[in-house]
């Protein structure tokens, strides 16, 4: 019963989120108005600005958003209890991703759709606009490093996800000939793509696929990473339509059905299995692991996705702002979407708190710090879906391996193409000019390197997610401080932008602290990291006092009439 | 409320199925409407030159065929030769700018 009463508590505190307190925001602080004519509408193009319907906008803008990192954050994180977790992804989600998602989608509308990065350039300088490639870099660097670690993680510990993983390929390269080159449409094509894929999952999960003890010389982990590499590789310079829009499409539609099973399975396991889930988990940990760090500051950044999350502007503010038919949609699409994927976090905290049979079983999961991660949430979530849905527990864990391997593996060929630009781009800086293919290698380089820097495991894959947290949480911080500067502007109240980012900022400086001195440890230092570290400090108290100084100025001169961006948008159209 | 009749529940079906469809293309195509653009692009410019290879002082053997083309890309010219960074047009036959 526990799980379902938490379940409730949590979809009700979001809920109430989305229907109180987002109201407030449209209405009083951000005034979102249907007059206000969208850059979709204004600079309608039909490429980038596109006027788009809100639910579809919604679907687009949650599923970029939303990756692994909501699984793996929370479900690392609940070794600290169930309670620092929960109250921390759904006030998160409310007071802070919900408010930052929101924020930055209305900043970005009233400024011509303009990413976070140039809305930093126009409201708190240059230098600010720098940083802000800087930290897009490390964060891209860190989110393709990890995420090959924790898919290689799954396909050795689900040895049954390895057939649908590698086989969904082999879908969404279907996918693509048959609505680009077959014309084929897209329902059918659509339906039976998904059918597809769960068949995989089936045959996946009769011939699980382990790896012998050496393979061509390698361990299966770093083979797995070399494969993971190559294939980012290949994916990332294939033409889109090939691999990565029809693998991003079944994704999404999976991501739906995903959350429907997971929640689904609490509810009816809890209403009508012989054996309901019980939570195992203890309500806050006191008994915590040899090396488990303090919960203050490392949970705000171990659960950064599905809490608040950077990454989440830069996607609100560099195409979903650009699509936006009318002002006020941007409740439910930012707001929302922001919901969305707290619910996703949501549902893996009831998978990794509800779903071990028994005290003891949950300790050895989480016998170190972030030894669990994306494992405890496949286990606990099979049996979950076992008892809720009555889907045997391997078949379940292959289900859900395969959706978080997915998840991360998309997130990680994006993250490859991203790479290659920035690297392409600042070879331009440089007067360099970088093809594709060597910019490509350049990534894999860089990318292979971060992972196996602590040894042939992948092990400095994981060892950055901390600092994927800090640098994450940074940059939602620099979002915060813009939003914060563009309302003391416009003479309106700050509270609901400052309040969280002064606690995000001081808890992502903080924890970034903390790592600084467990990097440079003199029994175990690792100067990669501490560099990094150092990077991400200095940034921190740059992005710190250029926002003050901006917030200053804006509180001193007159605040902009309530018509400036009208008015900036009209008299701009001709120039 | 009259009681709609079979025709008018197939109508508004219909009419609700070809916006679940619309919509679902849409979401399939829009998050990479740019890319798509931009290989588009991409694949235009390659063409171009193709076709303005011999006017461009490149030898071309099928310059007989494509110089046919060459009215086709006049109204492109332009941002074209912006975009491979030539401020002025590079052709005396064509004052674009």
């Amino acid at each position: 019963m526990g799980s379902l009463i938490l379940m409730i508590i949590g979809l009700g505190v979001m809920a109430a989120g989305y229907f109180v307190y987002s109201k407030y925001l449209a209405r009083k602080v951000y005034q979102l108005n249907d007059d206000f004519v969208t850059p979709a509408h204004e600079l309608s193009d039909g490429v980038d600005y596109v006027p788009t319907n809100k639910y579809i906008l919604w679907g687009h803008h949650f599923t970029s958003v939303a990756g692994a990192a909501p699984i793996v954050g929370p479900a690392i994180a609940v070794i600290w209890g169930w309670l620092p977790a929960l109250l921390w992804v759904t006030l998160g989600t409310v007071f802070f991703a919900g408010m930052h998602d929101l924020g930055t989608l209305w900043a970005s509308t009233r400024n011509k759709g303009r990413s976070i990065g140039a809305l930093s350039a126009r409201y708190i300088g240059k230098r600010g606009a720098n940083l802000f490639l800087v930290v897009i870099f490390l964060v891209l660097l860190m989110v393709v490093a990890a995420f090959a670690v924790v898919i290689k993680n799954l396909l050795i510990s689900t040895p049954g996800a390895v057939i649908p993983v590698w086989g969904a390929i082999i879908v969404a390269l279907l996918v693509g000939v048959a609505v680009y080159r077959l014309r084929w449409h897209l329902v059918p094509v659509t339906v039976v793509g998904v059918v597809a894929l769960y068949g995989l999952i089936l045959i996946g999960d009769k011939f699980p696929v382990v790896l012998p003890e050496s393979i061509l010389g390698m361990t299966p982990a770093t083979f797995w990473i070399l494969a993971l590499f190559i294939y980012g590789a290949i994916a990332s310079l294939l033409p889109v339509w090939v691999l990565l829009q029809p693998r991003d499409y079944i994704n999404g539609v999976q991501l739906f059905v995903g959350l429907i099973l997971l929640f689904g399975s609490v509810l009816l396991a809890t209403l009508f299995s012989a054996t309901p889930p019980n939570i195992v988990a203890p309500m806050i940990n006191m008994n915590l692991p040899e090396g488990t760090p303090n919960m203050i500051p490392l949970l705000f950044v171990t659960i950064a996705c599905g809490a608040i999350s950077g990454f989440h502007g830069m996607v609100a503010s560099g195409t979903t702002s650009k699509q936006l038919d009318k002002e006020t949609d941007a409740r439910f699409v930012g707001y929302f979407g922001a919901v969305g994927e707290g619910l996703l976090s949501l549902g893996t905290i009831l998978a990794v708190i509800g779903g071990f049979k028994s005290v003891a079983e949950w300790n050895e999961i989480y016998s170190s710090f972030g030894s669990a991660g994306v494992n405890a949430f496949v286990q606990g979530g099979a049996t979950l879906m076992q008892n809720g849905i009555g889907l045997p527990e391997s078949l379940s864990a292959t289900l859900l391996a395969t959706m978080a391997v997915l998840f991360a593996a998309t997130t990680m060929d994006t993250g490859m193409r991203l790479l290659r630009f920035v690297v392409q781009e600042a070879g331009e800086v440089f007067k360099l000019k970088i093809g594709k293919i060597s910019a490509t290698l350049i990534v894999v380089a860089l990318g292979l390197g971060l992972t196996f820097s602590q040894g042939l495991g992948g092990e400095g894959g994981l060892r950055i997610w901390p600092l994927f947290g800090t640098t994450n949480q940074l940059m939602a911080s620099l979002s915060l401080s813009i939003i914060a500067v563009i309302l003391i502007r416009k003479g309106r109240n700050p509270i609901t932008a400052l309040v969280p980012l002064v606690i995000i900022f001081g808890m992502a400086f903080w924890a970034a602290l903390v790592q600084l001195g467990s990097f440079a440890n003199p029994s175990d230092p690792d100067w990669m990291l501490f560099a990094l570290d150092v990077i991400i400090i200095g940034a921190s108290v740059w992005v710190a006092i250029e926002a003050i100084i901006a917030m200053r100025k804006a509180r001193d001169s007159e605040p902009e009439a309530d018509g400036a961006d009208a008015a900036l948008t009209s008299s701009q159209k001709h120039v | 409320m009259e009681p709609s009749t079979a025709g008018q529940r197939w109508e508004r079906f219909s009419r609700r199925w070809s916006a679940f469809r619309d919509g679902l293309q849409d979401y399939y195509v829009g998050p990479y409407r740019q890319m798509f653009r931009r290989e588009q692009q991409d694949e235009d410019d390659l063409f171009m030159i193709a076709v303005l290879g011999e006017a461009l002082g490149v030898p071309d053997p099928a310059a007989y065929y494509t110089a046919e083309l060459m009215p086709a890309l006049w109204e492109d010219f332009h941002s074209w030769h912006r975009r491979m960074g030539i401020p002025r047009s590079p052709l005396d036959q064509i004052g674009c700018c």
